[in-house]
């Protein structure tokens, strides 16, 4: 069964629900990416420009919050779900193929450069709007869904509705066809 | 700077576990992503459901009882809307979200690694001018740290149940969308 290559999305979800009970037993903390991410930037600038840090009233925030920016129980999850991943993608052999994947291809041409691009400034608009509301898909889409927060079930309409307008605009109902 | 070994340890299982199933999910990748927003796929919607539902009910009891507690974000709507519509913007662009991002990269795409290296940009962007982005932030209400349940007045166990049902009639919908897309396909060819 390891060695499939994919699992019924309702089996996943139902595991990765069962996960998040485990989060909260052992640590009692959500699952979640971002935050992993906001304190790795913040770590890395006030290791960087010392004297910017200490004029910038984030650090003071986060520690009157408790929760100065570490390496933390989030920051090894991230670290574990590339692992995981490997681990997945090696045991079945679904390994990454083409560089340029096929609807982006018939779309934006098969420069891996464009690609690349696309995906580096996708990847930063995408963080920066996961910490202004404070969560992504798994922190609020998964995690704070399930746990009826007002904040995560404003989230996912807005991200839905922006995430589907986007791609129509960017791929047309033609790109239906390559996905 | 860090936690405790243990707790890292537990960090970096819990981890695995998540990448393994985003990876056995196939919500690693562009075109399943890509394929929901396009609303062919509904891959992402079935998973997301299934967890929310699932995770509900475990969550919640364990909080009843005493075993956990809540860690809700706040409902600053300003930073929860214009954030959901950046968010949304990124992601159909790069065709992966934070967490699948990071499970592709261990899947070995390229333009993955690309993505997580401008997550990390954004995420600097955050911080560098975090004084800035206040205003946006607390542009509308501030409700704070709240639940639907608490808003409301009611039991969360309604709320719960109510996923429940509105989880089993949207794969029943989808499931026979399937169904009935394959007998047609089927019967063409």
């Amino acid at each position: 069964m390891l060695r499939q290559k994919s699992w019924s999305p309702y089996a996943v979800g139902a595991l990765l629900g069962v996960l998040s009970w485990f989060s909260f037993a052992t640590v009692d903390r959500p699952l979640g990416i971002t935050t992993a991410f906001e304190y790795t930037a913040a770590l890395a600038q006030k290791a960087a420009l010392p004297q910017a840090a200490d004029l910038n009233p984030y650090y003071a925030d986060r520690a009157e919050e408790k929760k100065p920016p570490k390496i933390d129980w989030e920051w090894a999850l991230v670290a574990g779900v590339f692992v995981g991943a490997a681990l997945s993608s090696r045991l079945s052999g679904d390994r990454a193929g083409e560089k340029v994947p096929a609807l982006w291809r018939w779309r934006f041409g098969d420069s891996p450069a464009r690609r690349y691009t696309g995906a580096f400034l996708g990847g930063a608009l995408m963080m920066f709007g996961a910490r202004l509301a404070q969560g992504c898909t798994s922190g609020h889409g998964i995690s704070g869904a399930l746990q009826l927060a007002v904040s995560s079930w404003l989230f996912i309409p807005m991200l839905f509705a922006s995430a589907i307008a986007t791609a129509f605009l960017l791929f047309g109902t033609e790109g239906r066809q390559h996905v | 700077m860090f936690d405790p070994p243990t707790k890292l340890l537990l960090g970096f299982l819990t981890g695995i576990g998540f990448g393994f199933l985003l990876q056995k999910g196939r919500a690693a990748k562009y075109t399943v992503i890509m394929g929901q927003f396009l609303l062919k796929d509904w891959t992402v919607v079935k998973i997301m459901l299934t967890a929310v539902v699932v995770g509900a009910i475990g969550v919640w009891a364990l909080v009843n009882s005493g075993g956990a507690t809540l860690h809700v974000k706040p409902a600053a709507v300003g930073g929860v809307l214009f954030g959901g519509l950046l968010f949304g913007v990124g992601i159909a662009v790069f065709g992966l979200c934070p967490g699948t991002s990071v499970a592709a990269c261990g899947e070995g795409r390229r333009d993955a690694f690309f993505g997580v290296a401008g997550m990390l940009l954004g995420a600097g962007v955050y911080v560098a001018g975090y004084a800035a982005w206040q205003p946006l932030i607390n542009a509308f209400a501030d409700w704070g740290k709240v639940t639907l349940p608490q808003v409301t007045g009611t039991s969360p166990w309604l709320w719960i149940a109510g996923l429940v049902l509105t989880g089993a009639f949207t794969v029943w919908l989808l499931e026979r969308a399937r169904g009935g897309f394959a007998a047609r396909t089927s019967g063409a060819g």
